[in-house]
């Protein structure tokens, strides 16, 4: 698990999931949301197993998530933004985006 | 479209920032890009700014990292051009000696096209996939991942698991006990027949900077031993256990079964060069047998086997990032031959001290490399560890397929996709060419390496559709 430092100061906000998650200005999505406990980021598309980021350095690709109606972001390489939606990613991403499920996050 | 450069850099590392800094000092028309926020590289994530912003974490990171500030404060001091945040996506290489090589970058949802007489890449390094069972499970992250949350977030780990070998793990260790985190074991794999083999090399490594590696590898080592976490040497069979997400570790310590709690394990067994972009280009590689690992080819002034591509840094051979600063100047000076702003003397006397400088910082290698050769089990893993993270084809597949007949990495990617996900085979490239190469009985360099092609980094089809690419 990770905790923030007393130093690192987390005063904005986005949401995962709808849940309200707090960032350190700079801070990428992906670390933001390992700082507040998170674990599972995506499930696979091949087996559904859960996955979270391994090189947070752009690399593996395994910290794809949803962010504002954009599926297969990745969490390490994208800058928290405030009031920016992050979903978890499941599966193969859908044909179509579903805004009314978006809205309801 | 922009113009011609003379140069563009690729990677805001040390070779990169030392490179396009001598550039720019020089009036070379030059850029960086880079996909990060700011300047620094892995090495120097975040380094920018630090002093003020986080002195706590940035006195606990090190003085070696803080090397990066004074590199940053250099390139920011010459004005080179910038491009953050900006995805190299494809390398068109030159068609004739006047033509301008091509570089396609991404950034905000926009690409947009470069032109260049030469491309420096410093791309670096990469962690080497460490494939043991249970890696794929949330809770498992490179080193190297750690500590980019150290350095670019300021979030520490508490209660990790520290797993594999070399320098990285060790530094690791001590920044966070620097910033008392608590650490719950590490967990050496460094085997004796690899101390054996390091030790016909320790009378070299004590030359050039060498000596000061040591003292500082040996420094971390009893700082970890005074904080007393638990240190477990002759470590094999790490396998990461738990069904969602990782909940403890398994492992045998001079062949006795061991079994730890942990939500958090750190796997590091050294890096390698990234070769993505060298690649793409058709750079001619070659196989390091020592360091494990395929690398660009270049000269001693980094040209690599395509005219007007050069190589600085990792992407050549792991070498570190002081070796790299070094290189990048020197490729920086080569790049000034090239345009005719030196000649060969000139570059000679430019590059002079950074040639020593580079062979100062070499000097450890051939007993690091060979101290910390990555154990044949994360090389080479079981039949039942997956080895594709994206495509989720298992070592076993991989063997199941050359008895089949397959020769080669892009045969098997076609039986089985692996390679085929979003990471490109980044992940599972270095590990499906040495599983092929046991199984042929023959060598990793004539087994080869995936094909890359672009984009090197997805973008959407959209993307592409809103280029103006009118005046190419």
């Amino acid at each position: 698990m990770f905790r923030r430092l007393e130093d690192a100061r987390a005063d904005i906000s986005f949401s995962f999931e709808g849940r309200e998650v707090t960032a350190r200005p700079g801070d990428s999505v992906a670390a933001a949301l390992l700082a507040a406990g998170l674990r599972s980021f995506r499930a696979t598309p091949v087996s559904g197993a859960p996955r979270a980021p391994w090189c947070m350095m752009g690399a593996c690709f395994d910290c794809l998530v949803e962010i504002d109606g954009v599926a297969s972001r990745q969490a390490c390489m994208t800058q928290v933004a405030p009031g920016m939606r992050v979903r978890r990613q499941r599966g193969a991403k859908a044909l179509e985006s579903d805004p009314a499920a978006e809205t309801a996050a | 479209m922009t113009g011609a450069y003379d140069a563009v850099v690729i990677g805001a590392g040390p070779a990169g920032l030392a490179a396009a800094t001598l550039l720019a000092e020089r009036q070379a028309r030059v850029v960086l890009v880079d996909e990060q926020p700011a300047p620094g590289g892995q090495i120097y994530r975040a380094v920018e700014g630090m002093t003020a912003r986080q002195p706590e974490l940035f006195e606990a990171l090190g003085p070696d990292y803080a090397h990066g500030d004074e590199l940053v404060t250099l390139f920011r001091t010459f004005g080179a051009e910038y491009r953050s945040q900006s995805t190299v996506w494809q390398i068109s290489p030159a068609d004739g000696s006047d033509a301008a090589h091509e570089v396609w970058l991404s950034r905000g949802g926009r690409s947009e096209l470069l032109q260049a007489r030469n491309v420096v890449v410093a791309t670096g390094a990469m962690e080497r996939p460490v494939p043991v069972p249970g890696w794929t499970l949330p809770g498992a992250m490179t080193a190297g991942a750690v500590q980019v949350m150290l350095k670019s977030a300021g979030v520490v780990p508490e209660g990790m698991v520290l797993a594999g070998s070399g320098p990285l793990l060790y530094l690791l260790a001590g920044q966070c006990l620097a910033l008392g985190a608590r650490i719950t074991a590490v967990l050496d794999t460094t085997a004796r027949a690899n101390e054996q083999a390091a030790l016909r090399h320790l009378p070299a490594a004590l030359r050039g900077a060498g000596f000061g590696y040591l003292v500082k590898g040996l420094a971390l080592k009893l700082r970890l031993r005074r904080a007393g976490v638990p240190i477990f040497r002759r470590v094999t069979d790490i396998a990461l256990q738990g069904t969602s997400e990782v909940t403890d570790i398994s492992f045998r310590s001079r062949g006795r079964p061991m079994w730890l709690s942990a939500d958090l394990v750190a796997l590091h067994e050294g890096v390698i060069p990234a070769q993505q972009i060298t690649r793409s280009i058709g750079c001619v590689h070659d196989w390091d047998a020592v360091q494990h690992c395929f690398r660009a080819c270049t000269d001693a002034w980094g040209n690599s086997s395509v005219d007007g591509v050069l190589v600085a840094g990792d992407g050549a051979g792991i070498g570190g990032a002081r070796a790299a600063e070094h290189a990048g100047r020197i490729a920086a000076a080569e790049v000034l031959r090239r345009l005719g702003v030196a000649d060969a003397a000139g570059r000679d006397a430019l590059a002079a001290a950074d040639l020593r400088g580079r062979a100062a910082h070499l000097a450890i290698r051939p007993f690091l490399d060979r101290l910390y050769a990555p154990p044949a089990a994360i090389l080479r893993p079981a039949d039942a560890v997956m080895v594709c993270r994206c495509e989720e084809v298992t070592a076993g597949a991989i063997r199941g397929v050359v008895q089949q007949g397959c020769l080669g990495p892009n045969q098997a990617k076609s039986f089985l996709r692996a390679g085929m996900g979003p990471c490109q085979g980044r992940m599972c490239g270095p590990v499906v060419s040495e599983l092929i190469a046991e199984a042929r009985g023959v060598g990793v360099e004539e087994v080869g390496y995936y094909r890359i092609r672009p984009p090197l980094k997805p973008i959407t089809v959209g993307e592409l559709a809103a280029l103006d690419v009118s005046g190419a």
